[in-house]
């Protein structure tokens, strides 16, 4: 109740502050209902957050600081085990190349997403004829299930009968194993998640640019400036914002991609194109024998990766913003 | 106070993207859909390809209607069967009859989810060995067997005459390298398999690595060595096509069924679309290394009863699974499922019925379970590290040695 006390007004102010901040116990009461309506606005919010994200972020986390075994899991009873999973995961053979991967993969699609976006983006700002419908076309890509464009690109990569070898056929190229190869697996899968993420760069950086004022595009005609210098002085700095908060949204959705890897190569061959996605699912569902407590320990180094990204996501934001 | 809510958010945001990933958390108060109605029993099983009208839908809808109660079936894709059945146990609402792979059985034994067949009180005498092998643990079976399916060798009669090999000439290792190779110079193309990194992947390499006479517990050996190499060596040759390494099951078969391929290993429940692939097709038992009939592994599933708190429930689920495991039943759904039957009663009416079945009633009875000889749950931590072994090897990332050195380490770590 120390609420009230403070805003109780003090004896020996002036009258005219009585006015303002000393209140009648009915509007106190009013003040009290407008805080629990707004509270119970919030609530849904509320209990939305911590049934679907806080719950199951607590039982992951305590998945991974206990040794489930399947007898265990079932009956609930698992010691805990501190950082024993986190440490079988970290000296896991597996461990280091999936990191590696998971990097690469990362970064090499984010950077191919953002430069083919960014260009595709710029060049659909012309306005020719048929812009709109070309521009809408590029959305396919994100438009269809997941599960259709991961096996259609598995299927164009088949190492025997694929498309993708058929045309290389033509110009001489030898039969390459793109999903095969312990060296073409992860570019392979690089490749089509490049593809699917062009239309989300695509669609915000071209609603960036709509911002930019066409005045400065005018000036910039006068002084003679080059189609190079345009972009390069005038439409890149003024996109800066909306790109940093591009490329930091895909690194987000681009970490935890799981689907089009497991559909494409399972991780395979061997280890060659696992991830730390791929193989947290491999650890705790890929076997017979499932093997929770790890699976859920690389689950959690993926979101402790993903919320340094979230937290410079808002850094940035927040920059913007001032 | 600022700060800690951004941090908050921002981890709810990354929990958020990830919450795939976080998908083993157990619900909230879900209720025990089980114990709900008494009356109304319920059935688990791996055949979604079965919907409620055919022959099997019907059948297990009508032992219900036997037993005096109402069966519920819901059938789940195979690979996501075992971890459904643990996740149901863990929320204490396990169905009370269910269908399992046989791989399985010993993982779900460890849980402590299954209950006894001698507790239930079912007949296992008349089952052969072999096939109950899978689901016995310590001395006790945890499940009736609802029929085996295994692997052999078909193969494309025409291809062989093209390329001038008589099925019959092929009996070991190298008669059939030597046959691959006589293919290959014909111009068409020498076998499919499937080396997926999944079980499936391990299923299809332990006719070779038993044939070779390799042991689970020591992958490395040389036995297991010269199996992984024939495989590399049919790969490298390019006896074996590269995409094997993606191949399931299925996509093996339609590549065999595409009839430019001389051999296809692969398994029982394939018969069907043999006859429809519109090519004249033999079936070879796999050979072993040097001669005779490698060992091959059992697939099909057990009937199991999983544990329930209510335990006046067993004798319904007794009858229930006694109703589809009966002589007569086991025939049609065995022929439906194109399974060989666990009793050698029902094999002779099946062979009698069908002569095609004959040589895979026999592999059946050289089988071996995947987690019998004591291996029970070590097999799956044996198992993913030889597919992966597999992997590397045809892949050209490991040589089959090292692969499989690597392999043997990280099964014993486990």
């Amino acid at each position: 109740m120390t609420v009230t006390r403070v805003d109780r007004p003090p004896h020996k102010a002036a009258p005219a502050e009585v006015g303002a901040s000393g209140l009648l116990p009915a509007q106190r009461r009013l003040r009290r209902r407008s805080r629990l309506t707004a509270f119970a606005f919030v609530a849904p919010l509320i209990a939305y957050l911590a049934a679907f994200y806080l719950y199951p972020l607590y039982r992951n986390l305590d998945l991974s600081l206990r040794d489930y075994t399947v007898r265990s899991f079932v009956a609930g009873d698992a010691p805990f085990s501190g950082w024993d999973n986190f440490r079988k995961v970290l000296d896991d053979p597996t461990f280091a190349p999936a990191l590696r991967h998971t990097m690469v993969f990362t970064f090499v699609s984010i950077a191919f997403q953002y430069a083919i976006g960014l260009a595709l983006a710029v060049f659909f700002n012309r306005h020719f004829r048929l812009s709109t419908v070309l521009r809408a076309l590029f959305l396919i890509p994100w438009l269809l299930p997941l599960i259709v464009s991961a096996s259609t690109w598995s299927w164009m990569f088949n190492s025997e009968s694929g498309v993708v070898n058929y045309f290389l056929s033509f110009f001489g190229v030898d039969p390459v194993g793109w999903l095969t190869s312990p060296d073409w697996a992860l570019p392979s899968v690089i490749i089509a998640n490049i593809w699917i993420g062009i239309p989300f760069n695509l669609v915000i950086l071209y609603s960036g640019l709509q911002n930019v004022p066409a005045e400065v595009y005018e000036a910039a005609a006068l002084d003679g400036a080059s189609a190079w210098q345009v972009f390069r002085r005038i439409t890149f700095p003024l996109l800066r914002p909306v790109s940093a908060i591009t490329v930091l949204l895909g690194l987000v959705y681009t970490l935890k991609v799981f689907d089009l890897i497991w559909i494409m190569t399972k991780g395979g061959p061997g280890d060659s194109s696992s991830t730390l996605a791929t193989w947290s699912y491999q650890l705790g569902f890929g076997t017979l024998l499932p093997k929770f407590g790890p699976g859920a320990a690389v689950g959690n180094l993926l979101i402790l990766i993903a919320l340094v990204f979230g937290l410079l996501y808002i850094r940035v934001q927040r920059r913007q913003e001032a | 106070m600022i700060s800690t809510r951004r941090v908050l958010l921002a981890a709810l945001t990354a929990a958020g993207t990830l919450a795939s990933l976080t998908a083993c958390g157990g619900g909230s108060g879900s209720s025990g859909s089980a114990g709900a109605s008494s009356g109304t029993y319920i059935f688990w099983d791996p055949y979604p390809q079965l919907d409620a009208s055919s022959p099997w839908g019907r059948l297990v809808a009508g032992c219900g209607t036997k037993a005096g109660v109402k069966v519920k079936r819901t059938a789940y894709d195979t690979t996501d069967l075992g971890n459904k059945a643990l996740l149901a146990a863990q929320q204490g609402n396990a169905p009370d009859v269910m269908l399992v792979d046989n791989p399985v059985v010993s993982t779900l034994v460890e849980a402590g989810i299954l209950t006894k067949t001698s507790d239930l009180g079912l007949d296992t005498k008349p089952i052969q060995k072999n096939i109950i092998g899978a689901g016995t643990i310590d001395g006790s079976a945890y499940g009736v067997p609802i029929g085996a399916n295994t692997l052999a060798l078909y193969y494309n009669k025409k291809v062989l005459s093209a390329a001038g090999v008589d099925p019959a000439s092929v009996k070991d290792w190298d008669s059939l390298t030597a046959a691959l190779k006589k293919v290959k110079a014909s111009g068409k193309k020498g076998i499919t398999f499937s080396a997926i990194n999944t079980e499936e992947g391990s299923f299809q390499f332990l006719p070779w690595f038993w044939g070779a006479g390799g042991d689970l517990t020591r992958l490395n050996s040389a036995q297991g060595v010269a199996a992984l190499s024939l495989w590399k060596q049919w790969v490298d040759e390019g006896y074996a096509p590269k995409d094997v390494l993606q191949n399931t099951q299925t996509t093996s078969w339609q590549e065999f069924a595409t009839g430019s391929y001389a051999f296809g290993e692969n398994g029982t429940w394939q018969l069907g679309n043999a006859d429809k692939a519109g090519f004249d097709y033999g079936v070879l038992s796999l050979p072993a290394r040097s001669g005779g009939s490698a060992p091959v592994p059992t697939g099909g599933e057990f009937a199991t009863v999983p544990v329930q708190k209510d335990t006046a429930r067993y004798d319904v689920s007794k009858k229930i699974v006694e109703c589809l495991t009966s002589d007569a039943n086991l025939l049609s759904t065995d022929t439906t499922l194109m399974y060989v039957a666990p009793t050698a009663a029902v094999q002779s009416q099946q062979v009698a019925k069908n002569p095609r079945l004959k040589p895979w009633v026999d592999a059946v009875a050289a089988a071996r379970g995947r987690t019998s000889g004591g291996l029970g749950t070590k097999y799956p931590t044996i198992s993913q590290p030889l597919w992966t072994a597999v992997q590397a090897a045809l892949s050209g990332g490991k040589s089959p040695k090292a692969a499989l050195d690597a392999a043997q380490a990280s099964a014993q770590k486990n």
